[in-house]
């Protein structure tokens, strides 16, 4: 095989902490302990997971960020790339997160709150470590509201503007969360996927509902996403990484083998 | 003693992991004297050239890591710390580089208009890597290996005799990996690609590099 081929869409394990553990709810709310971030991050790395999210559920709520050593821990022997996010506050959050193990990292609140903090993070990191999470709520036909704190707090932001303003400021990718498909298992909601693919030229990653993973290869094929994060089908097992690879495989698009073990 | 180059822009937690788990003693460092007595160096980075390059400058790691190249000490450069292997950068404005390997730091080429395999910038995600024939190092990959990028630029190495390998962005053949004498950089991040990194930080580890 060549580089030529159209490169594969990445695969990405999202971990949503809360202390010690991985949590997992619906619609973002009505959190289940589901495993440690550990042992969990180490078999989907095994299974040939392309890249992992740790997002910290609570960092933005009790303002603090204490997830750095759940990453460290997590981070022993996985060799994939990290993103980590919740509680990303100011760029020595950012160095914090690097310092320990995190490639890049998600910030929803504060770059709201601030969206000048994205233009510093990208000057100081390069935009290439800077992801824009978007917690996205429809209201309306082809309208989303940004919300933030999972899904907690309105901001009256419009989900299509914020993704053009973040690429414009330095953001490197957008994580785009369905608030309103997420932990159902219904499938995700493409509109909102392909509009803001049509908006931004950074890559995408699609994440909420995904039950199936036919819903994966859809997300992939029609709405065009760069990646897809899948949490529920991981976690509770209902797509195993390597069958979510079988079913990219079988429609055709390019997947990451897994590799003999060094 | 293999020296791990720690001038405050690393990720050095990953490839201290990746080392330990291949066996290898290392060394962060950031102390001239102790770059210069090193038996390999590692130089990893994330962040903007300009940034980087400060970065040593402040720790007077530059004139060390010039004289360890030029006496051949076995080098490898990853991700930012390739790009500064180059003559210069033009991110945030153009700056000096080590100058270890004659050539620029660019930017990626956008994608052109209704390309089908338009590849976005930031360039994230797992390639294949077209590797040159007898490149050191890089030619441990065989072809079903991929390894991780996250950049938005490259090393554009002048003499196609220093470039190791490319891939294909949006229509261009991109040089992401480069050599030159025992100076080895690559764009890629091996600690981060899976079992196919490891094996090309071994290989970089036991390759003995012709003086």
């Amino acid at each position: 095989m060549s580089s030529h081929a159209t490169p594969p869409p990445r695969l990405i394990a999202r971990l949503d902490i809360k202390g010690p553990n991985v949590i997992k709810g619906i619609h973002l709310e009505g959190l289940r302990i589901v495993g440690q971030p550990g042992p969990m991050a180490r078999r989907y790395y095994e299974e040939g997971i392309d890249e992992i999210v740790y997002m910290d559920t609570v960092a933005s709520l009790y303002g603090r960020n204490n997830i750095l050593p759940v990453v460290e821990e997590a981070a022993r022997d996985i060799f994939v790339a990290l993103t980590v996010g919740g509680g990303i506050r100011s760029v020595a959050d950012i160095v914090a997160a690097l310092r320990s193990g995190a490639d890049k990292v998600a910030m929803n609140t504060a770059a709201i709150a601030r969206p000048e903090f994205i233009g510093e993070a990208a000057k100081a990191l390069g935009s290439q470590c800077i992801v824009i999470s978007i917690e996205a709520k429809r209201r309306g036909e082809g309208r989303w509201e940004a919300l933030t704190d999972n899904g907690r707090e309105r901001t009256g932001v419009d989900v299509l503007e914020w993704v053009r303003k973040a690429e414009d400021l330095g953001a490197g990718e957008i994580m785009i969360t369905s608030v309103d498909q997420e932990g159902t298992r219904r499938g995700f909601d493409h509109a909102l996927f392909q509009a803001v693919r049509r908006r931004v030229s950074i890559p995408v990653i699609g994440c909420g509902g995904a039950g199936t993973a036919a819903h994966v290869v859809d997300a992939i094929e029609r709405d065009g996403l760069d990646a897809i994060a899948c949490a529920s089908l991981l976690h509770y097992g209902h797509a195993p990484v390597p069958q979510l690879k079988a079913a990219l495989a079988a429609a055709g698009i390019a997947v990451r083998p897994l590799a003999e073990a060094a | 003693m293999i020296v791990v180059v720690d001038y405050g822009r690393g990720n050095l937690f990953s490839l201290g992991q990746a080392l330990r788990h291949l066996g290898a003693e290392y060394k962060v460092s950031s102390d001239p004297a102790e770059v210069l007595a090193a038996k390999r160096i590692v130089l990893p980075g994330v962040g903007a050239f300009g940034d980087a390059m400060r970065g040593l400058a402040e720790r007077g790691l530059i004139a060390a890591l010039k004289r360890v190249a030029a006496k051949g000490t076995p080098f490898l450069g990853i991700c930012v710390g390739c790009q500064v292997l180059l003559s210069a950068g033009e991110e945030f404005g153009r700056h000096d580089g080590l100058g270890l390997i004659a050539g620029t730091v660019a930017r990626l080429p956008a994608p052109r208009a209704g390309d089908p395999a338009a590849i976005r910038i930031p360039n994230v995600g797992w390639r294949h890597l077209d590797v040159r024939p007898l490149a050191p190092v890089l030619s441990v990959l065989n072809g079903t290996d991929l390894v991780y990028f996250v950049h938005s630029y490259a090393p554009m190495a002048a003499d196609p005799a220093n470039v190791a390998a490319t891939i294909r962005v949006n229509g261009a053949d991109i040089p992401v990996a480069v050599h030159r004498g025992s100076v080895v950089g690559v764009q890629f991040h091996p600690e981060k690609s899976g079992v196919a990194g490891l094996k090309l930080l071994r290989r970089f580890l036991e390759t003995e590099f012709a003086r």
